[in-house]
């Protein structure tokens, strides 16, 4: 006891009782410091779904490629500018959107999937992900896709989709009754499915349409919140694609065609801002929003060029759907912040991997005699 | 109360308990808002928006309470103190303020590294502090990591020995930085 006193340097006369009733009050204050940090690191909840397990959960379905992207991985960097029309001002005091203002923009055109050597193929989801420029360190990023809706509206339901569409080693295609059991169970992710199946697929990137699919808030300079989704349609008459190219010619087709276009001309898009009304679901980008809403023009997209990835460019971007500006806002879509988190998450794990060059490497050996 | 030395330390000053405080409310937050953001899908963007200003505070009032430590020394320790404790106390202090330093500038540099904006409030935009670099940002992630565990470590250390001096030893060193004069 006397041992005890000594250590802890009680004043002499204070009972074993009294010393060990306050050490313990003590342990109690450290054991619930402790067990907060923990409860907030989520040690006590094992089960959830964590940016962690999203991207595991990639890495499983997918395979590792170290420093790749672990989805959206099969890439090809561009280069342009954004002109702002000024209309978009009415609605948001983002600086784009100045009228006369030229943003300068980097982007990058990928294939949805987690397979960074995958043959490119027509009915692969395509997506545009592009960073601007402000005055000032602000930047706009954003990542886009050319499908009319996105296929779930819970991070929870992608991440079972990831799971039900993972193809059987057997046969090298998804399970069906897995996909039945899962479009069962989500009958908003079935109903996307098949608008995303009837869309359009056009002959390649240049003629895409790419779309926020997350709803947004913008933000005008007098504080109004007007709830937005936005697409990029291209300038040029979008060609359906056709099966007159013979497959296995070019395993890069999609991404050669788009660098060769550019060698040609700059390309065109217009950022269509479609406003939203109360109602209309800003939560869920299963759902489209009615075809009748207003719209405003708000500039021009045009891209100059287009480089292969590499050390330095697109390649160590990561195009985190919510670094936005001032003027720019999350809606309250639950995916937005579970993509920012996987996304980071993604970036961090590719970060510090030494990797492989990018399929897309090289200059297309077809319809480049320039 | 059978040394003078139990009753009559000298307090610290009212602005540096006032920081001292205010910054144990803001390093504990951090922490906990640290903790749970690099786990959470649904909450991620609202915490890590909350964590890049409030570092940037921790940074400013960090640099404001040493440098109002030079000017007014603490209290000092009880002459009773065995020598290890005094020891123990120098060097957990040290550390307390080399993370609570280290910790937001890191966070920023990483940042940097990444070339993530590191957005504040409103348009309010902080400049990189190092070039980009994917690989400086991997290993700048992963210390930002381990030296958040370390403060928090030496965060229970301190408070563990806080309480052991209130309530045990009560020799002063508690009600010395008590924001309120506690009953004799």
């Amino acid at each position: 006891m006397s041992l005890l006193t000594d250590l802890t340097g009680a004043p002499p006369g204070t009972t074993t009782r009294a010393l060990i009733l306050r050490l313990s009050a003590i342990g109690a204050v450290l054991a619930g410091t402790a067990g907060a940090f923990a409860y907030a690191g989520g040690w006590l909840s094992p089960g959830a779904l964590t940016p962690s397990r999203v991207i595991n959960r990639f890495e499983d379905v997918n395979g590792r490629h170290p420093g790749f992207r672990r989805n959206h991985a099969k890439g090809m960097c561009v280069a342009g500018t954004f002109a702002a029309s000024g209309a978009g001002a009415r609605v948001s005091r983002a600086g784009v959107f100045v009228q006369g203002r030229v943003t300068p923009v980097e982007g990058r055109v990928a294939l949805a999937g987690g397979q960074p050597y995958a043959a490119d193929a027509e009915t692969t989801v395509r997506s545009l992900a592009l960073r601007f420029r402000l005055p000032d360190g602000e930047e706009w990023r954003t990542g886009m896709n050319d499908i009319p809706v996105f296929p779930v509206r819970t991070p929870e339901a992608f991440a079972e989709q990831l799971l039900a569409a993972k193809p059987d080693p057997a046969t090298g295609r998804p399970e069906p009754e897995r996909l039945r059991a899962f479009y069962a169970a989500h009958p908003e992710s079935a109903a996307a499915a098949a608008l995303i199946r009837a869309r359009t697929v056009t002959a390649g990137f240049a003629d895409g349409t790419y779309r926020s699919l997350n709803a947004f808030r913008f933000v005008a300079a007098d504080g109004r919140a007007t709830p937005v989704r936005f697409a990029y349609l291209p300038e040029r008459d979008a060609a359906p694609a056709t099966d007159a190219r013979s497959p296995g010619a070019d395993r890069n087709f999609l991404f050669d065609d788009l660098a060769a276009a550019l060698r040609r001309e700059p390309l065109r898009w217009r950022l269509v801002v479609t406003l939203g009304q109360p109602g209309d679901p800003t939560d869920d980008a299963t759902t489209p929003w009615p075809v009748d809403r207003e719209t405003i023009d708000a500039g021009t997209l045009t891209l100059t060029g287009a480089t292969p990835e590499a050390p330095g460019n697109c390649r160590d971007i990561n195009f985190d759907p919510l670094v936005l500006p001032d003027g720019i806002a999350p809606s309250d879509d639950p995916l937005l912040s579970a993509r920012s988190a996987a996304y980071s998450q993604s970036f961090t794990r590719r970060a510090g991997e030494a990797t492989l060059p990018s399929a897309v490497t090289r200059t297309p050996n077809h319809g480049a005699a320039l | 109360m059978t040394s003078p030395s139990r009753t009559s330390l000298a307090r610290f000053t009212l602005p540096a308990r006032l920081l001292h405080w205010g910054m144990a409310a803001l390093i504990l937050a951090m922490l906990l808002i640290g903790a749970a953001m690099v786990t959470s899908l649904g909450n991620y963007h609202v915490l890590v928006s909350l964590h890049r200003p409030v570092g940037l505070l921790i940074l400013v009032l960090a640099l404001l309470r040493l440098a109002y430590r030079q000017r007014h020394a603490p209290p000092p320790l009880p002459a009773d103190l065995p020598l290890w404790q005094r020891r123990a106390a120098h060097a957990s202090h040290v550390a307390l303020y080399g993370l609570m330093l280290a910790l937001p500038l890191i966070g920023w540099a990483m940042l940097s590294a990444a070339r993530y904006p590191v957005a504040l409030v409103g348009p309010l935009v902080l400049p990189p502090i190092l070039p980009g670099s994917p690989t400086l940002y991997a290993d700048l992630r992963a210390i930002h990591t381990v030296l958040a565990y370390m403060l928090f470590g030496v965060i229970l250390a301190h408070l563990g020995a806080a309480l052991l001096h209130g309530l045990i030893r009560r020799d002063g060193v508690f009600a010395s930085m008590a924001l309120w004069k506690p009953r004799a």
